[in-house]
């Protein structure tokens, strides 16, 4: 197949598509620009990987409908796997394919204010706050193709909004559920947590494409007020059918937090940027990711976290497993601007190879424009020891087993960051499946 | 006959390319203790390391077994399941596994299948253990030795041969970098397990881990072989007088193998 990234829809179909949504006209002319910019934008062309080869433009964008979900215990077993059901979560959300399917929310959070809803009734009851966020403060729908395309093309999400003051101890969780095969994801998340508040926020992408091809290209938005602190999980689990471009962004503003935990389980080749902007002083960041490639993808991985305010703080942390065919790179950028003096960058990036076949690549980069900084990094990219197997072995634990318990304990430093015990337990899960 | 029995005959070992043991023959009874004693370099340690399947080790001559059981074509967790164990010089760090995760699976690779070991019973098992071993709890739940001071990592061994009650235990200088007071505690360890059945091979540099540990046997290397075996008294003769006089009495002017190990 040679490079087409040509948006396959028109104006007429972007306005049917609005209308049929009830949006507001400033989404239904976001859309058209953004569609009217697509062509002329250049992909974005990750570190090391080339896509051109990719599938980005088969997919079918029409909404497919779905029936609600009366009850949890009634969603495929893979989905179940991320839901507690012993202990049913009062805070979450379904979407299948484009559709709400179940959500629930607690009356207290509602009293409080909190939203936590699609993207679509997002724009129907809340229009100026979403309008005041929607590809403003983090991503902006002209970076390249895929992010106009997106904006264009939007056909899902949620949006979850938390107001001043108000702490929520308990998690809100989201399983986009990918049903239909054909049918292309271009989902928008967007969070946004007020001065003082706090949240954690958790969401799982699935799909069971593994033949089919189609496309997700997604976007979410952080945005982390004064004094704000966000816990962000999420694991990511398409098909091998699935190409996937994902982009989760955050902006800190002063001593706000931003913890990200993510599990990059994709079976597809797969672009995932993961970039937070410490705007504020003193505001914090941590990244950890977990990758596992198996088959013939090939994935590029870029974790970035950009000082501004002075006292900054950011971590990154990447651990990938490889095996297979597989490809992946890992791009570690800290990057400290100009004036965010006594700033602090660390980043860690670590690959384990599983065949010989398998490639990995890990790239820890520091870019600083200021002097008062503290910055370092670490990478490495190796096989499993054999003097380690050796031990284990050497206590009657069989070589395979033996292997499983390295490769656990080498992405167990991420997986444990995960904020939800049923999500940690998914990962774990998924992890045992897909490495053997 | 009581225990298992441990044959080492007419050992040659190589290590890229350099040969290290020129001949070993040694047999160990379950019940008996015994002690190799040798300068450095004299291949002790390789002979430990080679009965395990260390991956580093050739074997081009010779023969182990294990009750009559052909060592040398098992897998290293197959001569683990036969009875042997290894008390490691060095053992490896193992950074996400918890020294309680291993130390289960280490248990329930010895069980069948539908038969491994119970939590509670697992706990009240390692707990006694740690107790007994004077080791804090919290090793329990860090990460296989990683981080561990010298001292820590000798006890986890002494832990994992206290779990896991093998046939036949080999400890490679378990005294090494051990103050008096870890020495008596890993001594204590060692003896607890000592009956008619449990067979035991030390080795070390230092007589003074045989204060602690009286050995039925005391066997001295050089030159990748066994030169000289005797009694207990053998290892006291070794701590006042040294090795000059065997190496006298077997006529040998260099004692190591012709390299460092």
């Amino acid at each position: 197949m040679t490079v087409d990234t040509k948006v396959p829809y028109d104006n007429e179909y972007i306005n049917q598509f609005s209308q049929a949504n009830n949006e507001p006209d400033w989404m239904r002319e976001l859309r058209l620009q953004a569609l009217k910019q697509a062509d002329a934008l250049e992909p974005p062309k990750p570190d090391k990987t080339r896509i051109d080869k990719w599938n980005f433009s088969h997919f079918k964008h029409d909404a497919v409908d779905a029936d609600k979900i009366t009850s949890l215990h009634n969603v495929p077993a893979d989905i179940q796997d991320v839901l507690d059901l012993d202990n049913v979560p009062e805070n979450v959300l379904v979407q299948r394919n484009h559709m709400v399917a179940y959500a629930s929310l607690k009356q207290e959070l509602k009293d409080k204010g909190v939203i936590f809803t699609d993207i679509f009734s997002a724009l129907r009851d809340h229009g100026e706050l979403v309008k005041r966020y929607y590809m403003q403060d983090a991503v902006s729908f002209d970076e390249h193709r895929f992010t106009a395309l997106h904006a264009a093309l939007m056909n899902g999400g949620v949006f979850v909004y938390v107001p001043k003051n108000v702490q929520i101890e308990e998690p809100l969780q989201v399983i986009f559920w990918q049903e239909d095969p054909e049918t292309a994801m271009f989902n928008h998340v967007l969070v946004v947590a007020e001065e003082n508040s706090s949240m954690t926020y958790v969401e799982n992408y699935a799909s069971h494409n593994d033949e089919t091809e189609t496309v997700a290209n997604i976007v979410t938005e952080v945005i982390a007020h004064d004094n704000a602190q966000i816990s962000f999980g999420g694991v990511d689990n398409f098909s091998a059918g699935t190409t996937t471009y994902v982009n989760r962004r955050g902006v800190a503003y002063r001593d706000a937090r931003i913890e990200w935990a993510l599990g990059q389980m994709n079976d597809g080749n797969t672009i995932s940027e993961n970039v937070t902007h410490l705007i504020g002083e003193n505001a914090v960041s941590n990244a950890k990711t977990v990758s596992v490639g198996r088959g013939k993808q090939s994935q590029n991985f870029t974790a970035e976290i950009v000082h501004f305010g002075k006292e900054s703080e950011g971590h990154i942390l990447q651990h990938g497993v490889m095996r297979d065919r597989s490809t992946s790179i890992f791009n570690g950028i800290g990057k400290i601007e100009h004036g965010a003096t006594k700033s602090k960058a660390e980043q860690e990036s670590r690959v384990l190879m599983l065949s010989e076949k398998a490639r990995g690549d890990a790239n820890p980069i520091l870019l600083i424009d200021e002097d008062d900084v503290e910055a370092g990094h670490a990478a490495s990219v190796g096989r499993v020891d054999p003097l380690q197997l050796y031990y284990l072995m050497s206590r009657g634990i069989s070589r395979a087993e033996a292997e499983r318990l390295i490769i656990h304990g080498f992405l167990a430093p991420v997986v444990k960051q995960l904020p939800i015990e049923s999500v940690k337990n998914q990962l774990t899960q998924l992890i045992e499946r897909k490495v053997y | 006959m009581s225990g298992s029995t441990l044959e080492i005959e007419n050992l040659h070992v190589e290590i890229e390319g350099n040969k290290i043991l020129k001949g070993v023959d040694l047999t160990i009874k379950g019940g008996e203790f015994h002690a190799i004693m040798g300068p450095n370099g004299t291949g002790k340690s390789t002979l430990a390391s080679a009965i395990m399947g260390h991956p580093s080790f050739e074997i081009t001559e010779g023969n182990v077994y294990l009750d009559g059981k052909d060592v040398l074509a098992m897998e290293v967790d197959e001569r683990a399941r036969a009875g042997l164990f290894l008390g490691m010089q060095y053992p490896s760090e193992i950074s996400g596994v918890t020294t309680s995760d291993f130390l289960r699976s280490s248990i329930n690779s010895r069980r069948e299948e539908g038969d491994e070991i119970s939590l509670m019973k697992f706990i009240k098992e390692m707990d006694q253990a740690l107790d007994y071993l004077d080791i804090d709890k919290n090793m329990a739940q860090r990460y296989l030795n990683e981080g561990f001071s010298g001292g820590e990592k000798k006890r986890n061994e002494i832990l994992q041969l206290m779990l896991l009650k093998p046939e036949m235990a080999i400890l490679d200088e378990i005294d090494s970098g051990l103050d008096i007071d870890a020495l008596k505690v890993v001594s204590k360890g060692i003896n607890k397990l000592r009956d008619d059945q449990f067979g035991c091979l030390i080795i070390t540099h230092y007589q003074r881990l045989l204060n602690y540990i009286t050995p039925d046997k005391v066997h001295v290397m050089m030159q990748g072989r066994i030169v000289k075996t005797g009694g207990p008294d053998l290892a006291k003769r070794l701590e006042s007088e040294g090795y000059d006089w065997i190496k006298e009495e077997q006529g040998i002017e260099e004692e190591t193998t012709g390299q460092e190990v």
